[in-house]
């Protein structure tokens, strides 16, 4: 979709702010709303595509207001609301509703080095060829879907030559809502600058996109 | 962390969080302990796990160690992911590692401006600023600018390469060994590596001793 999150490119957005010395967290609601989304994530009631695409659903004039974690909590909100873990008066009351079933088992104090350490890869094997090979010139596709795209407005309708294959990879578009892994080739596509953003640019500088196959044609 | 008292502290990018924010979240858990969906034991321990166990540390040794053997350097930028195991890192948001290496000639900067990838496994947590619209919108369109804005302007002459990250490969930036170390030890070098010149927007740390992010 074509939401605030996809920033690439855009002005406007005021200076960078680096803060010394900053805390990992800012404040211990922070730390909990990052614990609880990794922590019911361990449920796989959703995959990563579906809880960024969630956060991409806030509306864009508050997503822009929003701190980092405040979008966390709000997508993990709608996320157990939708696969039917908590239901919206549960939230609003802060309690169970009698009778409702109580889940087991939740992710333990000692598993939680195990999931840190496994984490989620996201490679698949795939019997299918690539595509294409490394210094062959490719363009993205102009696409504008309003789901999710891991595809940025900023490449979209350019040319780029693919640097190096990275494997078969979920796919994004896909796995985000819940239509299967749609597992294909992924490529380091490599865009000169003065192809993104014109003659200005300096001649020498590059951006380089990790792009699935479905997001390119052949140049 | 701040403790529970600076709850409501707030500044920057914080300053628009509503005043209850912190209750919602303590009624979140509390409910979610109830339903039994999460052991809050497990939650203290992936706090734990980001504030004291993971961090830029993992990547400085990994930097460190690409300086001192030229043997691992090499397997570094082959397949990142196989060299920063053997040093027992890996896992959450660095299951697929790329190394990009800084020469006198390159200059590599690291991004996500779809929402803000980060490799945990190798720098911890991503610090606000990286998760922020400015540095997002910017790093791609005018990373020279960026880079002056942290204090550093390249040569005309460097070729600059920005890597966003739109999958699940997670860059590393190897930065260049600073002259005048040859003495030092892998310890003392890993000691110098700065968080942000892993991302790209920072320098090695001179003199010694410096260990801040």
């Amino acid at each position: 979709m074509n939401g605030v999150h996809d920033l690439g490119g855009m002005h406007g957005m005021g200076p960078i702010e680096p803060e010394t010395n900053e805390p990992i967290f800012h404040a211990r609601w922070e730390a909990r709303v990052f614990a609880l989304v990794r922590a019911m994530g361990a449920w796989r009631k959703w995959n990563i595509d579906a809880s960024r695409h969630q956060r991409e659903l806030i509306p864009g004039p508050e997503a822009l207001r929003m701190s980092y974690y405040e979008k966390w909590l709000a997508g993990l909100l709608e996320l157990i609301v939708a696969k039917g873990l908590v239901t919206r008066s549960e939230i609003e009351s802060g309690h169970a509703s009698p009778g409702s079933t109580k889940a087991t088992p939740a992710l333990s104090a000692n598993a939680v080095s195990q999931l840190v350490a496994r984490g989620a890869p996201a490679n698949r094997d795939l019997r299918v060829a690539p595509r294409f090979k490394t210094g062959q010139r490719v363009r993205a596709r102009n696409i504008n879907p309003v789901g999710h795209t891991r595809l940025p407005r900023y490449v979209r309708g350019k040319v780029g030559t693919i640097d190096s294959l990275h494997g078969a990879f979920v796919f994004p578009d896909s796995n985000a809502h819940f239509k299967g892994e749609n597992p294909q080739h992924l490529y380091s596509v490599r865009f000169a600058a003065r192809e993104l953003w014109g003659e200005d640019a300096v001649t020498q500088d590059s951006v380089y996109v990790d792009l699935w196959d479905e997001y390119l044609d052949p140049a | 962390m701040h403790d529970s008292d600076h709850d409501h502290d707030h500044d920057g990018a914080h300053s628009t969080v509503p005043p209850d924010v912190a209750l919602r979240v303590t009624a979140l858990e509390s409910l979610l302990v109830e339903k039994g969906l999460v052991d809050p034991a497990a939650l203290d321990a992936l706090v734990e796990t980001y504030e004291h166990k993971i961090g830029p540390r993992n990547g400085a040794k990994v930097v460190a160690r690409a300086w001192v053997d030229p043997a691992y350097k090499k397997r570094l930028l082959t397949d990142a992911t196989a060299a920063i195991a053997e040093l027992g890192f890996g896992g959450m948001q660095g299951e697929h590692m790329v190394a990009v290496e800084n020469t006198s000639r390159v200059h590599n900067l690291v991004v996500c401006t779809l929402c803000s990838c980060y490799p945990y496994s190798v720098l911890g947590l991503p610090p606000v600023w990286y998760k922020s619209a400015p540095y997002r919108s910017r790093a791609v369109i005018d990373p020279r600018g960026v880079l002056r804005e942290f204090g550093f302007e390249l040569p005309k002459d460097t070729e600059v390469r920005v890597w966003d990250s739109t999958a699940e490969v997670r860059y590393l930036v190897l930065p260049e060994r600073p002259g005048g170390t040859e003495s030092l030890t892998e310890e003392q070098l890993a000691s110098m590596v700065t968080r942000d010149s892993m991302i790209g927007v920072g320098a090695v740390q001179t003199p010694l001793p410096g260990n801040n992010p």
